[in-house]
């Protein structure tokens, strides 16, 4: 069982990573237009992230 | 270095920094302005680069960004930049487009609250799976120390995650309290609450069960039903601001200093303004100069003009067709006649809103009936087990969660987004929150004519049977003018290819109509008493060639685009249809016999409408009512459900339930289907709820609920509505 002694904190670490590239994706405006992001891969007009507010 | 010749102080000090970005025009130095364009008939890839790029072209425009959820574009541009020009623009190059009015719109334009919600669903849902995780393993068995770093770990995560993702429901549970009432938010709060509680205490003495992973799967899946909720209603609502952006309130003020653009609601009562023709009246005021004609069918729904002179009086919402006016203001904004009646319909509102959703009517029930079970449960085995208070605590709990109102607080919000999202891609907006479960009871659908059925505006008919000269002579004198009889004369004459006559001295005389000299007789295009004609029954306009006698053209309104096919559609689905017109009977036969309509009236006025709405209601039909004008807001207002084109007025947008983004009336027809599925779809989510609480229930009663079996009544319940909401995006 000493396994569990680096495997949780790896398994909470790595939830972490996760749940930080979440809020990234939160606070650069990534959910304000899902429908317009599904068609712009579409587009040749790309662009790297949508504008700031 | 060459001398900058370019009007752009910046971008001169900085050539480099404008190299560097790139993406063409970076403004003229002055700050930018924000504008706001409404695009209601976008849906693809080629259509947002289609806009971009065409935005881009025009001068003055920094930058363009279309977001497609929202059908709107952002312009950024150089403060004098018009919208209405930019909107005039995209028309013109094939993406219907309106102006959006800024300020109305910025309170949606940081979307602050839907973050946070996501931020809290986001957080809840990271510690959900790493506790589940680590309950898995001490149901698979693992005991002692093992099964207690396990249970201190999982409250390590879930105190901090209850603390913060749960407070939605806290506040919501405590603000409803502290007034003396019983909310959804109650019982979810007190079972998460409990179960932190009850937990950490087990914990602390080495207990067999812990809740924490019941405790944040429920606030997960709450948070889910909560956001989607709100989507739903944000688009709802920002779509509404939206709508009342539409209507820019700007007029052109008379003073001193000369003309002015200012904001009605800076208008008083004495300022003179300038109402130039094709512009909509923004005031009640009376004419002081100039003659002209109105159009007042938003009003009254009577096709055909009125003129107006010096004295006449004028009101908010008529355009003005021919001469410029001058009106002096008897009554701005708040005073005017459409917000008087934008009141009246207030009132008749709230005797709609009294109606209870099906979500509402489970709630009541649902809220006393669990607390009700969890204390009993609780007695009954304090009593039965002779003071075990910590095992009658644990069924408490695990009756508390086990009944978790998932099936209401997930599956509702889930179909009504479904449903929803599908209307709105379809052009048709969802302004009320109980408007889908009203759409789908309706078995009666009153139209309007004037603006609903029809475009609104005139096309002349059979241009055949007039005189080759006739028609020459009536194109020449019609090109020149802006009344829009005259430009639909102007059109199809030129479209039947006919070329205009030579004529001399032309002149256009406001509110009466043009004179010229052709082939030295005085010829005339205008209104039937100043030619001295007999008015025929219809919208016309009259020529007259000499002293021969007067030809009359006649106009009939267009029918708007998808009416015959709409109508068809509700036919089918044996839904009775009406037409209900304030305009004269030959005009309202005629369309009501090319949309396929038996059933019609026409002369009728405002309290005739709505008192022949109220009748249908009173005999148990649920009327569905769709009407443009000022004059079918009471019938909007008392009908059981109401839809009104984009183009309608403010006031009549108001009281609808359901906008029509587009300019086509085809959607209507499948969104009652729609909204009986979704319903059906409502109803059958209750049903799984309440069938999958009446196993577990019992189970958890009798005390053996473990949090194993809580934790799959849960999921299995709350994946099961979530699954047959989603079905309705498929039908």
């Amino acid at each position: 069982m000493n396994v569990l002694v680096y495997l949780i904190p790896i398994s909470l670490l790595l939830g972490g990573l996760g749940l930080a590239a979440f809020f990234w994706t939160l606070k650069s405006s990534q959910y304000d237009d899902p429908d317009g992001d599904s068609q712009r891969i579409l587009s040749d007009l790309w662009d790297d992230a949508p504008p700031e507010d | 270095m060459s001398v900058p010749i370019s009007a752009c102080p910046a971008c001169d000090a900085a050539p480099l920094a404008e190299e560097q970005a790139g993406k063409g025009y970076r403004g003229n130095g002055a700050e930018a302005q924000r504008l706001m364009l409404s695009l209601p008939q976008i849906y693809c890839a080629a259509c947002i680069s289609g806009v971009e790029r065409g935005l881009a072209t025009r001068p003055g425009v920094r930058s363009a960004r279309v977001n497609l959820t929202l059908k709107r574009a952002t312009v950024e541009a150089d403060p004098d930049v018009e919208a209405q020009d930019l909107a005039d623009y995209l028309t013109g190059i094939g993406f219907e487009a309106y102006e959006l009015d800024g300020v109305a719109l910025s309170a949606t334009e940081t979307d602050r609250k839907g973050r946070d919600l996501l931020m809290r669903l986001g957080v809840a849902g990271f510690a959900m799976m790493n506790v589940m995780l680590l309950s898995v393993a001490v149901w698979s068995g693992a005991t002692d120390a093992t099964r207690d770093l396990f249970h201190w770990i999982s409250a390590g995560i879930a105190i901090p995650t209850v603390a913060f993702s749960s407070q939605v429901f806290f506040k919501s549970a405590w603000s409803a309290l502290r007034v003396g009432r019983l909310n959804m938010d109650v019982p979810i709060s007190l079972a998460i609450l409990l179960a932190v509680g009850m937990s950490i205490f087990e914990v602390m003495n080495s207990g067999e069960h812990a809740y924490f992973d019941a405790a944040l799967s429920l606030t997960f899946f709450l948070l889910a039903g909560r956001y989607l909720d709100y989507r739903t209603r944000s688009v709802a609502r920002s779509a509404a601001e939206e709508l009342s952006a539409l209507e820019v309130p700007r007029a052109h003020r008379l003073s001193d200093a000369g003309e002015e653009v200012v904001p009605v609601a800076e208008l008083n009562v004495g300022d003179i303004v300038r109402v130039v023709p094709g512009a909509r009246v923004p005031v009640d005021g009376v004419v002081t100069t100039g003659e002209s004609e109105l159009d007042r069918s938003l009003l009254t729904g009577e096709s055909l003009p009125v003129p107006t002179a010096p004295d006449g009086s004028v009101m908010t919402g008529e355009v003005n067709l021919t001469g410029p006016l001058t009106v002096r203001v008897t009554a701005a904004g708040r005073d005017s006649t459409l917000h008087r009646m934008a009141d009246l319909v207030a009132i008749a509102e709230t005797a709609r809103n009294k109606y209870t959703s099906l979500a509402d009517k489970a709630a009541a029930v649902y809220a006393p009936v669990v607390h009700l079970l969890a204390l009993g449960a609780f007695l009954f085995w304090v009593w039965y087990s002779g003071g075990d208070w910590r095992m009658a605590m644990n069924i408490a709990v695990a009756t508390l969660i086990i009944t978790c109102p998932c099936a209401l607080g997930l599956a509702v919000p889930a179909v009504n987004t479904a449903a929803s999202g599908t209307l709105f891609k379809q052009g048709m907006l969802l302004k009320s929150a109980t408007a889908m479960e009203r759409l789908a009871e309706v078995d009666h659908v009153v139209f309007d004519k004037t603006g609903t059925l029809t475009e609104g505006k005139p096309e002349p008919d059979d241009l055949a049977a007039h005189k080759a000269d006739d028609l020459s002579v009536a194109l020449a004198l019609a090109e020149g003018s802006s009344h829009p009889l005259a430009q639909a004369l102007t059109r199809a004459t030129r479209a039947a290819g006919i070329s205009p006559a030579r004529l001399e001295r032309v002149k256009e005389i406001p509110g009466k109509g043009i004179v010229a000299d052709w082939q030295g007789r005085e010829v005339r295009l205008g209104r039937a008493e100043w030619l001295g004609a007999n008015a025929v029954g219809q919208t016309a306009t009259y020529l007259k060639v000499g002293d021969r006698h007067t030809v009359a053209f006649t106009f009939t309104d267009a029918l708007r685009d998808g009416a015959d096919e709409a109508i068809a559609a509700l036919k089918a689905q044996g839904i009775a249809v009406t037409l209900i017109s304030g305009d004269v009977p030959a005009a309202v036969a005629d369309i009501a016999g090319r949309v396929g309509i038996s059933d019609w009236q026409a002369d009728t006025l405002p309290e005739d409408k709505a008192a022949y709405v109220g009748q249908l209601a009173k005999a148990g039909h649920k009327v569905l009512m769709v009407g443009d004008g000022l004059n079918d807001t009471a019938a909007l207002a008392a009908a059981h459900v109401s839809i009104s084109p984009a183009s309608a007025l403010e006031a009549t947008r108001v009281v609808s339930d359901i906008v029509l983004l587009g300019s086509s009336l085809a959607p209507l027809g499948g969104s009652v289907a729609l909204a009986k599925s979704a319903t059906r779809r409502i109803k059958e989510n209750f049903a799984i709820a309440a069938g999958s609480n009446a196993v577990a229930i019992p189970i958890a009663l009798i005390g053996l609920a473990t949090p194993l079996a809580a934790a799959l009544a849960m999921s299995l319940s709350s994946i099961t509505v979530s699954v047959n909401a989603l079905r309705l995006r498929k039908s």
